[in-house]
């Protein structure tokens, strides 16, 4: 079954230069397992195909229930180089919120 | 030794809420108030302004500010911690010293930090081998260096604490990191060690909850934005600091906003890097190791935190100029408004090719569909408007002013249905670019000077 991120977790974005941060916190303590285990560099890389144009970093902080995202190359230039109506990366963080993570049913979280 | 000081949070950047650090002062009791100004570009904007008048270059606001709080502040003995000053603290503090004559105040200690403006030492650096390359992309200053406009290094809690220790009522500093604000006056009343890494980690943890003002009480709240009470008379946080390195992050009773795990967490997570490697000039911060709890209403305990030494280096804020943008919108309606914004896009480029325009790059959003989540947005079947928005970059001015004429005439010569250009041509503005880079930290020394009105 499929579960959209919005539903699990909360988030805050924000920008270092051309690289985007997007903070992923687990709405309740037992839902970290799923992001954990679901929201991989790879599948962030993949969600974010054609805006981040450079590497993906995790960073986990199991003691707040959050997973730390660095989007390198990912602001058009960052700062006041960048072109872009979002040149501070405020909303990658509503962006990670719609990735959809495929879950097995008993893995199903408690809303 | 006090049982524990309240440092609140005042401004979160130039141009924040006005009547924050006002609200903070008289709303309930604190011991400090810190207040940070300074962006990455800031410095640069003030750069020029200080070019063009050489008593300017610091945070203008803060001079009425400081008519409305000061009476209230020296009553209460509230102590000031900001890095208004900008590229100029000492012309800052002479018009507060203005504010205090005219307010018949006497006897008020203003400490200002300097030493941190570097931009006529860049050539000195390099003869002694301080390169200043760009720690991020690894590139050397001389591809820019003909382009600085300015270049700070971020000093840390030491020479604001030097200055809290010459009894300075009021300090304002150049280029300091946002959190030194908040833990300078921890170390200076709990007497903490400037080894003492899990302590000074919990001061830093402290400024960074603080350094963004209400977006740890209820701005900006992405777990449930509908919930926040009263963001009209948002109070801004207070981190209540004990000698054991503990923290309460609270607010002012009666205000609005609130203070809660999910709050505080975002900030936490809020432009940061590697959270077990927090860099600051005076130690590491692992936030990894931060235990948070609620212990009452808008009360979020702060504690575990873990520090390590500090690397030695200083970080360097540069900025350099870097040629020209200009943004300009359209706003196209129903039937097909995408289609047209989109021919309209196609109409511009054909005519800025035409003229051989020179362009590093062009850029084209349509806000209300895309701009924001780009690929990732889900395009609904029919829009009522869309606004069509297109920006140049260049280094040759001319080209990107020639932007704004070709833009304009779309409004007659387009598709139909257009609208939303009443702010006129778009007009080139200057980019400055950024450049971090590292200084060893014997290479530079801060200046503290305090002074009495």
């Amino acid at each position: 079954m499929k579960l959209q991120l919005l539903q699990i977790a909360h988030a805050r974005s924000g920008d270092k230069g051309d690289t985007g941060n997007v903070g992923l916190i687990a709405r309740k303590p037992e839902f970290y397992s799923l992001i954990k285990k679901y929201v991989t560099v790879d599948a962030v890389k993949r969600h974010f195909d054609g805006i981040c144009l450079g590497a993906v970093e995790r960073f986990e902080l199991p003691n707040l229930y959050a997973l730390n995202f660095l989007l390198h190359n990912a602001l058009g230039g960052g700062g006041t180089v960048s072109l872009k109506n979002d040149a501070q990366g405020k909303t990658l963080s509503s962006a990670l919120l719609r990735m959809k993570i495929e879950i097995s049913e008993k893995e199903q979280p408690n809303v | 030794m006090k049982e524990k000081i309240r440092v609140a949070s005042g401004q979160g950047f130039w141009g924040d809420l006005p009547n924050a650090p006002v609200d903070q002062v008289n709303k309930g009791p604190i011991d400090y108030m810190m207040m940070d100004y300074l962006a990455e570009v800031t410095m640069s904007i003030m750069q020029k302004q200080k070019m063009k008048d050489p008593k300017l270059g610091y945070a203008k606001d803060l001079i009425p500010l400081m008519e409305a709080i000061l009476p209230t502040c020296l009553q209460k003995n509230i102590k000031i911690v900001t890095n208004g000053g900008g590229v100029n603290p000492e012309s800052c503090r002479e018009a507060i010293f203005d504010v205090a004559r005219k307010l018949r105040i006497k006897g008020l200690r203003i400490g200002v930090v300097q030493g941190d403006n570097i931009l006529g030492c860049l050539d000195t650096f390099k003869k002694r081998g301080i390169g200043l390359d760009n720690m991020e992309t690894g590139e050397k200053l001389d591809t820019v260096r003909n382009r600085i406009v300015s270049a700070n290094v971020y000093f840390g809690a030491r020479p604001i604490v030097t200055a809290l220790e010459q009894g300075a009522q009021i300090v304002i500093t150049g280029r300091t990191t946002d959190t030194a604000l908040t833990y300078a006056p921890m170390i200076h009343e709990f007497g903490w060690s400037w080894t003492d890494w899990d302590k000074l980690a919990s001061g830093v943890v402290a400024g960074h909850i603080l350094e963004c003002g209400g977006q740890a009480s209820g701005g900006n709240f992405s777990a449930g934005w509908q919930t926040v009470p009263d963001l009209a008379h948002i109070g801004f946080p207070i981190a209540e600091a004990h000698p054991s390195g503990e923290i309460v992050i609270t607010k002012h009773r009666g205000t609005g906003g609130m203070v809660s795990v999910q709050t505080v967490s975002e900030q936490l997570l809020y432009e940061i890097g590697d959270p077990t490697n927090y860099i600051t000039p005076e130690c590491i911060a692992d936030f990894t190791t931060i235990r948070l709890a609620q212990e009452g209403v808008d009360r979020v305990r702060v504690s575990g935190v873990m520090g390590k030494p500090n690397t030695g280096m200083y970080k360097v804020s540069m900025s350099y100029s870097d040629g020209y943008t200009a943004v300009g919108t359209l706003t196209y309606a129903w039937p097909d408004a995408l289609e047209k914004a989109k021919k309209a896009d196609e109409i511009l480029r054909t005519r800025l090719a035409d003229q051989g325009l020179n362009f590093d790059e062009i850029r084209t959003e349509f806000v209300g569909l895309n701009s924001c989540h780009g690929p990732i947005a889900q395009m609904p079947d029919v829009i009522n408007e869309v606004v069509l928005r297109i920006g140049v970059r260049g280094r040759d001015y001319e080209s990107v002013e020639r932007f704004g004429k070709e833009i304009a005439p779309l409004i007659l010569v387009g598709p139909p249905g257009v609208t939303g250009f009443a702010g006129g041509r778009p007009k080139p503005s200057e980019v400055i670019a950024y450049w971090p880079a590292l200084i060893p930290k014997d290479a530079v020394e801060p200046e503290v000077v305090v002074a009495e009105v």
